[in-house]
């Protein structure tokens, strides 16, 4: 498996990234070189072993149903690079 | 001050051999002064790191000093500061005060310690020699010309040259102990679970632990003494007892089985680096180990199946930077889509956007199966491996990483061979054990690191045999000359 | 040329937590915006999802209701993409191993027929911000939209239909039945305006006869029976005229305007849409025991469906009554204290279906805001059936309590409504009508049996008249019987 410059625009607008064209080659390559490496893979002898998707094999402890936070919009507003009443401002949405 | 250990200054401060004010101000002194040639720091607090010890020294005059009242450490800038830019090595959040603290930096806080600043990293946690930080590459005080590794390569950088007592650090493949390693401190990456995540920006979730980085191991379990335990935020971290990590340091290592997985020490390995961890291996001995052969035969393809598996969770973690409620914005977007697109690639520095582009495709529709299902098969027979592994012995050793501090730039285009820094290292991450470096040697001029992993919580054990090693050598003690005379 | 048409339902429904699903922040509707939005639901940087144990309750309720298999252990997994009301980038949700398995739910039609819908599984996930399209620029004049993360992280399960509705009033059955059934076992406020409750239509049609399925679109975000049937009719009607005039069907999303009654397709993103689904780092497997799922099935009140049933057996309601009666869990409840309180359940269904839905749904508000207590009501049934109050003279008092004139007794008190029962006075005033009346008696008592039944309505009326209408009918009848022979 590897990418070519179609696949690698594919994947680049799935992550928002946008490419520069003059490097895409370049990039290109070097993931397929990332690729290469991570294609190991393929050969391991896995049989039907259960994936692992946490270190951790145990159940998820939950919190219970109480409001324990308040209205911190003044402290974390400011960090924003736009926000008017008390919105978070996004050039407009065109559904 | 500087040459002291955190137990040495702890020690100290409660005799009243000196303040934490005049430690912090010593402290603070020696990385304005050296700082500027390692780069180790990102954000130095002085105001606050002084008023921190002026609260320290009131809380001793009231007989109410924590653990850690009045010592002097830093945050690795990963770390979430209340009110303290919080940057992760990145662009991205070049502008971002974070608006509270992370478990971490409250726990240690609420021990007393003084924090003077902030350690620079690589971007995200995003590599194995600290140069691909936004605020350019730390360098290693035993050669300037050398990187210091990565990804907590600042605050390694700044405990091996004595500009801090201690640092905290993370670990996702490795980040804690080849960069211990790699500049002659000690360094250690607890149990998945044992420390709160909360506050710490994650670059792989399932991976991600946080740990101290000192001189010595003694200093380490002061640390995580402090840093351990359960933390309601994170329903991740495991609601269990925190051993008191001082408390065993001197048992002897009578009796202790110790692990040598051949996959360690393969035939490539740079022959100076396997004498010293040889002899290392001999000094236990001497004190009453024994060693045995094991084999750790899925091991071998944990490179691979880390480099699934953490850009897979990382492309999906740094998601939230999109330039609309923190961080980054690109001027004059056109539309929604360009914001993103433009805030991204521009915050973003290249190793992270490769790692995102990898871990995209590795979820992508028709290649989940192949990469991301595959790499957590896999994942699981290696950590079926150490299960085993821990049936025969206590506690597995070999050397942390496979070669010395290399030059800096010598890596820098070919992410692959880069990747290969992690290659003993990155096993314990995928099955959550928890692992330090200490020091065991110095070949022409630069130190070595040996790797001891422990089973799932026992931080106490491989700290114990860290410190009965350290009681017997002094390679810990060795310092660079940077900074020796300030 | 006959066609079928096919509808499958995927229905977001919010849970009535008191806390979002992965943070500590209040789920209550219409705050200020962003004073809702914790650390955790903006995202910050190093942040974590704590789960909210009541969401896992209030969902295994649910699939307990629809008889379905609880899985004891579910996952949350990651479903990627970007939009700025989704702080993460990503929506936590599940997959491949939801919380609630296959289950089904019986509707039962106007003309009382009964019909089984298959759900296919309900999954456990996170709601998204809100975004505000008006109203906002940049200093260029240029238009922004407003984002709102008050509602990001307020749990809600998506319950998914097989194909199994042939209808749009199948459908809204459908729609009203789980409406019922979610509000009656207390894990959502069923608050439509809100958007407690939200509906994607998938549509298709199909020649009759056909087994397969033709193709579908989806209507997306439909939060009204009214809308909601609407848009089905509408879209049914399109794909046939497509079909009909040698078009296809494209299968893409679609948005419905209630105010136009049009619909439009969504920029299509089919195509470019891959969530990248998988596991969350963040959160293990919930697991639920055997012991977990009994306890829940204990706290479960009685369905409605099973509500319906008891009614019309003890209640000897009509199947009608029972359904409506039963259908609201708060409804049900006030009806049964009205029963308690006035001992005679037909007269009680049918003042709680009638005047009291009647003046409920002209104010528009719910049975738990009636002015009317059931305490009050049930008192005033009884003064019905105790002769102190006409039937009509009930409607004024039931009128004055609605105005907090206080309770029946005191309204019938103080307005001295209380039927005459002095045979003596009202003797009196019957003497009076004959009398005034002289013409129309005498033709009464010329005319026969026919005509005596029309004209008998005229002296009643003048009764009433002058009694206020207090007069005890039967008494007026009977006295006005001897008095006119």
């Amino acid at each position: 498996m590897a990418l070519d410059p179609q696949a690698l625009a594919r994947v680049a607008h799935l992550a928002r990234l946008h490419l520069d064209p003059t490097d895409s080659a370049a990039l290109t390559d070097r993931l397929n070189s990332i690729l290469d490496m991570v294609n190991q893979l393929q050969d391991a002898n896995v049989g039907d072993v259960a994936p692992m998707a946490h270190p951790m094999d145990v159940a998820q402890t939950l919190r219970a149903d109480v409001v324990t936070e308040g209205d911190i919009r003044a402290i974390v507003q400011p960090l924003a690079p736009a926000t008017e009443d008390g919105c978070y401002l996004v050039p407009r949405v065109i559904e | 001050m500087h040459r002291k250990t955190l137990t040495e200054l702890q020690a100290g401060l409660a005799r009243g051999d000196y303040s934490a004010r005049e430690l912090a101000e010593h402290f603070i002194k020696r990385i304005q002064s050296l700082d500027p040639e390692l780069n180790s720091f990102i954000s130095i607090t002085a105001e606050q790191a002084l008023a921190q010890a002026d609260a320290a020294d009131a809380a001793r005059a009231r007989g109410e000093a924590g653990p850690l009242n009045g010592l002097p450490i830093a945050h690795k800038d990963i770390f979430c500061t209340r009110g303290v830019r919080t940057s992760c090595g990145s662009r991205m959040l070049d502008n971002f005060n974070a608006p509270y603290d992370a478990t971490v930096v409250e726990k240690l806080q609420a021990g007393g310690a003084v924090v003077l600043g902030k350690t620079n990293m690589d971007e995200f946690a995003m590599g194995s020699s600290n140069e691909t930080s936004y605020y350019g590459p730390v360098k290693n005080p035993w050669d300037l010309t050398r990187v210091p590794g990565g990804s907590s390569g600042g605050s390694a950088a700044a405990v091996a040259a004595r500009l801090v007592p201690a640092a905290t650090g993370t670990d996702t493949g490795g980040s804690i102990r080849q960069p211990a390693a790699l500049t002659g401190i000690t360094g250690l990456k607890p149990t998945y679970g044992r420390v709160s995540r909360w506050g710490m920006i994650a670059f792989a979730s399932s991976l991600d632990q946080a740990g101290p980085m000192a001189t010595s191991a003694a200093d380490c379990a002061l640390l995580l003494s402090a840093m351990a335990g359960h933390d309601p935020r994170d329903s991740t971290c495991v609601d269990r007892p925190v051993d008191n990590y001082s408390a065993d340091l001197d048992k002897p290592l009578t009796g202790l089985r110790i692990g040598l997985p051949k996959e360690f020490f393969p035939a490539t390995l740079d022959g100076r680096i396997a004498d010293s961890t040889h002899a290392a291996l001999r000094e236990l001995e001497k004190q009453g180990a024994t060693l045995v052969d094991i084999s750790l035969p899925s091991v071998d393809l944990s490179v691979p199946a880390y480099y699934v598996i953490a850009p897979a969770e990382a492309s999906s973690n740094l998601s939230r930077f999109d330039g609309v409620r923190y961080g980054y914005r690109c001027n004059d977007p056109q539309d929604l889509e360009d914001m993103f697109k433009r805030s991204r690639s521009e915050g973003f520095g290249a190793e992270v956007k490769r790692r995102i582009l990898v871990g995209t495709y590795a979820l992508s529709h028709g290649y989940y199966d192949a990469y991301y299902l595959k790499a957590q098969k896999v994942r699981r027979l290696i950590s079926d491996d150490f299960v085993r592994a821990f049936e025969q012995v206590d506690v597995i050793m070999g050397p942390t990483s496979p070669e010395l501090a290399f030059g800096l730039g010598a890596k820098s285009d070919d992410p692959v061979t880069m990747y290969m820094a992690d290659v003993f290292t990155i096993a314990v991450n995928l099955a959550g054990l928890p692992a330090l470096s200490m020091p065991a040697g110095v070949i022409d001029g630069l130190p070595v690191g040996v790797q001891v992993i422990g089973n799932y919580f026992r931080e106490g054990q491989i700290l114990n045999v860290a410190h009965r090693f350290q009681q017997a050598t002094d390679w810990h003690q060795q310092q660079p000359a940077f900074g020796g005379d300030a | 040329m006959s066609w079928e048409t096919v509808i499958g339902l995927e229905i977001h429904v919010q849970l009535s937590t008191q806390s979002k699903i992965f943070s500590g922040s209040s789920t209550a509707f219409g705050a200020e915006p962003n004073s809702q939005a914790s650390l955790v639901d903006l995202a910050m940087p190093g942040t974590l999802p704590v789960t909210n144990l009541e969401a896992i309750r209030k969902a295994v309720k649910f699939g307990l209701a629809i008889d379905a298999q609880i899985a004891k252990r579910s996952v949350f997994e990651r479903k990627n993409y970007f939009y700025p009301d989704l702080p993460k980038g990503y929506q936590t949700t599940q997959l491949a191993e939801p919380i609630v398995g296959a289950g089904a739910v019986e509707i039962q039609l106007e003309d009382g027929t009964r019909k089984t819908v298959r759900i296919h599984h309900a999954h456990l996930e996170e709601d998204a911000g809100k975004s505000l399209h008006e109203a906002f620029f940049d200093e260029n004049g240029h238009g922004m939209t407003g984002i709102d993360l008050n509602r990001a992280g307020t749990p809600l399960i998506e319950i998914v239909t097989e194909p199994d509705m042939r209808s749009a009033e199948e459908a809204v059955a459908f729609a009203r039945k789980l409406h019922s059934l979610v509000t009656s076992i207390g894990i959502c406020d069923g608050h439509m305006a809100q958007g407690s409750m939200r509906f994607d239509v998938n549509v298709s049609v199909r020649k009759k006869g056909d087994d397969t399925l033709g193709t579908r679109t989806e209507t997306k975000n439909l939060n009204s029976f009214k809308f909601m049937e609407a848009a089905i009719k509408l879209e049914v009607e399109r794909q046939i005229d497509l079909i009909e005039d040698g078009g296809k069907v494209v299968q893409e999303t679609r948005l419905y305007n209630g105010d136009t009654h049009t619909a439009r397709s969504m920029r299509s993103k089919e195509d470019a849409n891959d969530y990248r689904y998988f596991p969350c780092p963040d959160l293990l497997p919930v697991i639920i025991t055997d012991e977990d799922i009994e306890a829940l099935r204990a706290e479960l009140p009685e369905l409605p469906d099973a509500r319906q049933a008891r009614f019309i057996d003890q209640y000897g309601l009509s199947d009608y009554d029972a359904g409506i009666l039963a259908g609201d869990r708060a409804v049900a409840d006030y009806f049964e204290a009205v029963v308690t309180a006035s001992g005679d359940a037909k007269l009680s269904a049918n003042w709680v279906t009638g005047d009291v839905a009647a003046r409920l749904n002209a104010a528009d508000i719910g049975i738990d805001q009636c002015p009317v207590s059931a305490v009050h009501l049930g008192q005033m049934i009884q003064r019905i059936l105790d002769g102190t109050i006409s039937s009509k003279i009930a409607k004024q008092v039931f009128d004055a309590c609605w105005n907090g004139e206080g309770s029946p007794d005191q309204v019938i008190e103080a307005r001295g409504l209380k039927q005459m029962s002095d045979s003596g006075e009202l003797e009196k005033i019957i003497d009076q009508v004959i009398h005034d009346n002289t013409a129309q008696a005498e033709a009464f008592r010329a005319a026969d049996e026919g005509k005596q039944k029309k004209m008998f309505g005229f002296f009643v009326g003048q009764v009433m008249k002058l009694t206020q209408g207090k007069a005890n009918p039967q008494q007026v009848n009977a006295l006005l019987q001897e008095r006119l022979k």
